[in-house]
């Protein structure tokens, strides 16, 4: 459904404009290569470069971080963030390489950071230059994220940092890296700090990033180690002691229930037919596949399974609006507490269907000349419990709704 | 057309869902609710029509009744989503009442007098004034197809109606029912007071304690001229129009009382202790009342969405209707088993007030037509007719 048109400022209709326009033109030629499915599968640099380009012409076309000062690198407007990815959405545009830097670092830095750190970082966040992953799990910290034993010591007003994290997305081309680790080992929450640290200046002096290859065979994360890593004490974000605190925003953000609207686009072009992930994409192959000589599509039982994903699908895209009606949720963080687990389980349940459409074609993998849709669904599902664990495993997601919005004792 | 941002929902709609709210906490709270309803468990007792015609008369007082008549005749015309959010209430209230059954009839007569039609809008005038009406208009294997019935019409001019129309919701608080009957020129619809001559209503022996139900039997029943709301297929059709509308309704319905399913069974689950935690504090209770609530917000979500397009989007409302009902049917029945389920052996006693929200809940998932079916309409309309080629996009 179209959100054009709705009830907009007159900022936001004529920034929509800008949008279409510049879009028409601009978007950049398909590319000659496989481009993988989301950011965090981003293996070759060639990808990578493509997506740089493409987040560069956004930001100086003002298309991604619209909302935030100009000072900072953004656009200085109110509002038009959501228009900016709504019209990239629909234009079929490639997504932004910079997840962890756009839908992390950028608000948490926006929330803690001092002013010359967001003056000298958020400019080449936003515009796609550096790229930012994510230090926070470490092998004995996962769901319980706070028991991090990455420590800071603290050195001549300087920190020295040894640690391992783990399941780090980007870290191969990243810039930066929001670090969550511990200066204080008597207080399990209060004992956290929060620092930005450049990581690939000190590739090799102190920085160790080895990539891990995920289920599907991909690389796409690693595990870096720190090893008396020396960070200045400039790059320590808040309090000493407050990391907690601040990497609850990052969270909120990761999980999409954040106080700003992120940049972000689809990364799904309508003329390609290779694209797949989304609920519309089932129709389509329910009438090119076959079961027992039948068509899917006139198959009642999957009919019904079809139609109860694009019901669900249909519910996630508005749940944003009805967010902002506060007389139409009992609980302000209700909604967006949902988002992550509930788009998260609807990709893996739209994605496992799609493969018991294929039927036996669903064996067949992106080495196979004969794989329908290039073998991209069976990999979209086993790349679809990278979301459902990450960010926060969605039973983690769970625990806090309830213990949030319905107010249950704490689990352990 | 386009949907604005808030769904509808401004000031005067916020206002009328708190003012319901407020009324049902003060005038029907649930021990009240159960002591009138709930007073004979004997699972063989008499067909009862329990309900409280003074609380009637205020919900009368308070225009409610008035909410969706069109102002062209006498009603206030306010949007689906105004009547969405106060119907939300009346579910969450269990509210036993014709007010669902009436908004309903409204809508389909709504429809008609679109097409001119002088004995609709006449009924519109009585419904506005506080008169309960009641949609006759399903056949003895429920079917909610348009063209489905078992009541004939005969005679041009006045006619007479012979059969009868099952299921019939809230049919000993009605004064009059909207009948459905075929002729030889099509679906018709007919407008029969409850006291007419040749009337029967025989009350159904159901599950829910806070409706009633009836068929009502039609025997050489006359309707003037001039009770005739819709002859030649106009019948079927205002049944079409009126569809999304009455989806919406009971919808709305469904979504409040499983919400009231939630918050009940979440504050049992912080207050029950065992193993010297209150019994929240385990995932195996935790996560499941997680799940109602995700499964209620996505009805709720797609309800709201659907409110809203009837009001700016027709092409899309029967879609998101027929969305919002399945989703709404399934949260439904999952809230209502949870909601037992979790309060253990309390639960599954006739004193622990949950059973009543289950058993209306368990009528809502059928009415007009459970999850399945809506699934089975939106499969023809998104993905296209079993065995024919092509299939809208939208």
């Amino acid at each position: 459904m179209t959100e054009e048109a709705r009830r907009e400022t007159a900022e936001q209709a004529a920034f929509r404009a800008h949008c279409k326009a510049w879009l028409k033109d601009n978007l950049p030629p398909r590319a000659a290569f496989r481009l993988p499915l989301s950011p965090i599968e981003i293996a070759t640099t060639e990808q990578l470069a493509y997506l740089c380009a493409w987040q560069r012409s956004a930001h100086r076309a003002g298309l991604v971080g619209c909302d935030y000062p100009k000072e900072y690198g953004g656009g200085g407007r109110r509002g038009c963030q959501v228009v900016a990815n709504e019209e990239m959405q629909a234009a079929g545009a490639p997504f932004l390489p910079n997840m962890v830097g756009l839908g992390m670092a950028g608000p948490t830095l926006f929330h803690h950071g001092s002013e010359e750190q967001k003056r000298r970082l958020l400019p080449a966040l936003l515009s796609g230059e550096e790229i930012w992953c994510q230090g926070f799990s470490e092998p004995g910290a996962g769901s319980d994220l706070a028991s991090v034993q990455t420590f800071a010591r603290r050195e001549r007003g300087r920190w020295i940092i040894n640690g391992h994290k783990t399941w780090t997305s980007l870290a191969h081309f990243a810039t930066w890296m929001i670090l969550l680790c511990r200066t204080d080992k008597a207080d399990k929450y209060r004992g956290l700090s929060y620092f930005v640290v450049p990581i690939k200046e000190a590739l090799g002096r102190g920085v160790t990033v080895r990539p891990l290859v995920k289920m599907t065979g991909e690389t796409g994360f690693n595990e870096v180690l720190l090893e008396d890593l020396v960070v200045d004490d400039g790059l320590r974000l808040d309090e000493i002691g407050s990391g907690w605190n601040v990497a609850m925003t990052t969270l909120l953000h990761e999980r999409g229930a954040g106080s700003l609207v992120t940049p972000a686009s689809g990364g799904k072009r309508a003329d390609d037919p290779s694209s797949v992930g989304g609920a519309a994409g089932l129709v389509d192959l329910a009438k090119r596949s076959y079961r027992a000589g039948k068509r899917v599509a006139d198959d009642p039982v999957f009919r019904d399974a079809i139609v109860r994903i694009l019901i669900r699908q249909q519910a996630l895209d508005e749940a944003s609006r009805r967010t902002q009606v506060p007389g139409l949720t009992d609980h302000p963080m209700r909604l967006p507490l949902q988002h992550k687990l509930v788009s998260s389980e609807l990709l893996q349940d739209t994605a496992r269907l799609a493969c018991e459409m294929e039927g036996m074609a669903s064996s067949l993998y992106l080495g196979d000349d004969h794989a329908p849709a290039r073998g991209q669904w069976p990999l979209a599902y086993m790349n679809s419990y990278g979301f459902t664990i990450a960010a926060g495993s969605n039973e983690i997601q769970r625990n806090i709704l309830g213990e949030r919005v319905l107010g249950l004792a704490k689990s352990k | 057309m386009a949907q604005p941002r808030n769904f509808g929902f401004g000031e005067e709609e916020q206002a009328l869902k708190q003012n319901a709210r407020r009324f049902f906490q003060e005038r029907l709270p649930v021990d009240v609710l159960h002591r009138r309803v709930a007073h004979d468990p004997d699972p063989m007792r008499r067909p009862e029509c329990l309900w409280d015609e003074a609380l009637w008369g205020q919900v009368v007082e308070l225009g409610w009744t008035l909410l969706a008549v069109p102002e062209r005749v006498g009603g206030l015309g306010m949007s689906a989503a105004a009547v969405a959010g106060l119907v939300e209430e009346v579910g969450r209230a269990a509210f036993p009442s014709p007010l669902i059954a009436t908004l309903q009839a409204t809508y389909v007569l709504a429809a008609c007098d679109a097409e001119a039609s002088s004995a609709a809008s006449g009924l519109l005038r009585r419904i506005a004034e506080g008169t309960p009406v009641s949609l006759a208009i399903t056949d003895r294997r429920g079917s909610w197809e348009a063209s489905d019935t078992d009541v004939t019409a005969s005679g041009s001019g006045s006619v007479t109606l012979n059969g009868t129309a099952w299921f019939v919701q809230d049919a000993r608080k009605a004064e009059v029912f909207v009948v459905k009957a075929r002729s030889a020129a099509g679906i018709g619809l007919y407008l029969v007071e409850a006291t007419a001559r040749g009337v029967t209503i025989v009350p159904d022996a159901i599950v829910d304690l806070t409706r009633d139900q009836a068929h009502v039997v039609l025997r050489d029943v006359v309707v003037s001229a001039d009770r005739v709301a819709a002859v030649g297929g106009k019948g079927e059709a205002a049944l079409q129009a009126a569809e999304p509308a009455m989806l919406v309704v009971v919808t709305a319905d469904m979504v409040g009382a499983a919400e009231w399913q939630l918050q009940t069974t979440a504050e049992y689950a912080r207050t029950r202790v065992q193993f010297d935690h209150p019994i929240g504090f385990f995932q195996a209770v935790k996560h499941p009342l997680v799940e109602m609530m995700v499964r209620i917000d996505e009805a709720r979500t797609l309800l709201y969405s659907a409110a809203c397009a009837i009001d700016h989007e027709p092409e899309k409302a029967e879609i998101l209707a027929r969305m919002a009902k399945a989703a709404a049917s399934d949260a439904a029945s999952y809230c209502s088993g949870r909601s037992v389920q979790l309060h253990g052996g309390t639960g599954f006693t006739w004193e622990c007030f949950v059973h009543l929200y289950f058993k209306r809940q368990k009528h809502n998932e059928v009415l007009l037509g459970d999850g399945a079916y809506q699934r089975m309409k939106l499969a023809d309309k998104l993905i296209g007719p079993i065995g024919i080629g092509g299939g809208a996009s939208w």
